[in-house]
């Protein structure tokens, strides 16, 4: 079995501790919710996109595990500055991280997720944010 | 008075080794581990028994018929029903739950009565009552927990003002799977009974832990699944005074629950076949008897005793950990056998993920308890839950695993 200082990377344990972007940037107007109803966890992903359409404000509530709190503080920090189908790309390649193990290494930060595979059972919690802030940037832009 | 900790060897799940560690399984809330003569009971069914019930002249029919109607006198009996037609065979606690919620309620309720429930229950006893509310127009009521962590159990007072005579059921678990709280499931029926209410106890968590006299109770429903009873998956049983099992319509209908069916209709037999359509689960309704015996056999003033020992024991232990948080009664006061509990400094999924590598089998979660969760401002917790072959050691390991997580979360 894995060990679990796989799992708890010290870039998973610093971004639990102290998360990037939480709370809702004030220029933000696209919004969406997950939910893990089996664990009760859940996660709001603001955004705001600028005229290119690259997400130029981000930030997140809700409660969670180490690992779904710490997935969507660093996502936050790597999908500022992306279109939308650039910040489905990272998902995709953050996706098959968590479940294969297998890092690129160009994604270093990412890479500190690569331990979850070992643990099905949290894979769900490595994405839930990620799955969030897909599903905000498909919204359509609130009067703000 | 007190269990064998030789009882162990009756178990063959728990020996085995999680994470190279032996395996300590403390999540009986979820479902408990199966003795040797529950398993052997079912294989010996499938090996020589096995054929349909109630129909066949043939020798395994008639052994089979035998054997499940001997689990149903067995069911009566465990719980000291007046008989065992007052024993329906279901799949577990939420269909029996159901069962009366569309069988009694739809042919019972309508606008302007109250069906009332509290605030601890499991969404297996708390859904299927909203669903009748808006089916019927009734209104549902919740009896509230008291203390900052549910600490006093069920508002006594408020449920005094809540029981008027348009109550028509009370629903209420004998024992809180998430705050370990035993209601006083006696008084709480005489209460019900003083307005004209009919009872219904929900005894998924007490049923394998606790004495259980339907008669003494004074209760109109009771509920409970086979599997968090050292009993199979699958098989669960409702019991209802025959009276009103008689009166209430089949909420499932088909073969098995007729006395005769033409083109346009049906007659439908009394209980307990009239709610139990189609071909029953047989093979678990005997391993339950099994069970029944095995439980019978320790004793459960016995099983009682060691489980409210050992989860008191684990929650003064556990409250000496920095930034824990103890759902239900304090430490010292008087519990049913499981501790739920949170951490300031760690979240209850990586609690559980440790402690599975140091081969403890916890749980983490809403315990489908999510209202109760929000009303205490908690989104989940860990909890461990006992029975019979649990010890002292276990809880031992239990703590120092908690402290290992505490140490390693702060960072």
């Amino acid at each position: 079995m894995s060990d679990l200082t796989d799992l708890y990377q010290s870039v998973i344990l610093d971004h639990n501790k102290r998360p990037r972007n939480r709370g809702k940037p004030p220029t933000a107007n696209r919004v969406a919710t997950g939910d893990n109803p089996s664990c009760g966890d859940n996660c709001t992903v603001f955004l705001h996109l600028d005229g290119a359409g690259r997400v130029d404000a981000i930030g997140f509530e809700g409660s969670g595990c180490a690992i779904s709190q710490a997935a969507t503080s660093l996502m936050t920090t790597q999908v500022k500055g992306k279109t939308a189908p650039e910040a489905e790309t990272l998902f995709n390649e953050f996706k098959e991280i968590v479940t294969t193990g297998k890092a690129p290494e160009e994604l270093s930060e990412l890479a500190a997720f690569a331990g979850v595979h070992a643990f099905p059972a949290r894979i769900k919690c490595a994405t839930l944010g990620w799955h969030a802030a897909l599903e905000a940037l498909k919204q359509p832009p609130s009067a703000s | 008075m007190s269990l064998s900790p030789n009882l162990r060897i009756d178990f063959p799940a728990l020996d085995q080794h999680v994470g190279g560690k032996p395996l300590v399984y403390l999540d009986n809330g979820a479902t408990t581990q199966k003795p040797r003569s529950v398993i052997d009971a079912l294989a010996r069914f499938y090996e020589r028994d096995n054929s349909n019930v109630h129909r066949g002249l043939h020798a395994l029919s008639m052994r089979a018929t035998d054997g499940y109607e001997a689990a149903r006198a067995r069911a009566a009996k465990f719980i000291n029903a007046a008989h065992s037609a007052e024993i329906i065979f279901t799949r577990g606690t939420t269909e029996s739950v159901n069962l009366v919620a569309q069988s009694w309620g739809l042919a019972n309720l309508k606008p302007g009565d109250v069906i009332l429930t509290t605030e601890m229950e499991h969404h297996s006893n708390l859904v299927p009552w909203q669903q009748l509310a808006l089916r019927t127009g009734a209104t549902l009521k919740y009896v509230p927990v008291a203390g900052t962590d549910a600490e006093h159990g069920l508002d006594l007072d408020a449920l005094d003002k809540l029981l008027t005579p348009q109550v028509k059921l009370f629903a209420f678990t004998h024992l809180s799977n998430t705050l370990g709280v035993m209601n006083d499931a006696a008084l709480l029926c005489a209460k019900a009974r003083a307005v004209g209410a009919l009872t219904l106890i929900d005894a998924a968590q007490s049923i394998g832990h606790e004495p259980i006299d339907v008669q003494a109770l004074g209760c109109d429903f009771l509920a409970f699944s086979g599997h968090k009873m050292a009993g199979p998956t699958g098989i669960g049983v409702l019991y209802g005074r025959r009276a009103l099992l008689d009166a209430m319509p089949p909420w499932q209908t088909g073969g098995g629950i007729v006395v005769n069916v033409t083109y346009e209709g049906a007659t439908w037999k009394p209980s307990p076949e009239r709610h139990e359509a189609g071909t029953p689960n047989v093979a678990d309704a005997i391993g339950l008897h099994a069970a029944f015996d095995y439980l019978d056999a320790l004793g459960r003033p016995a099983i009682s005793a060691h489980d409210h020992a050992l989860a008191m024991k684990a929650c003064a232990a556990l409250s000496e950990l920095p930034g824990i948080r103890i759902l239900g009664p304090k430490p010292g006061q008087p519990r049913g056998g499981l501790v739920s509990f949170s951490f300031a400094e760690a979240h209850a999924h990586d609690v559980v993920t440790f402690a599975d590598q140091d081969g403890i089998a916890l749980r983490g979660g809403h315990h489908c308890n999510q209202p109760l969760m929000r009303k205490l401002g908690l989104s989940s917790t860990t909890r461990a839950s006992f029975y019979v072959y649990n010890t002292d050691a276990e809880i031992d390991l239990l703590v120092k695993s908690m402290r290992r997580i505490l140490k390693f979360f702060a960072v």
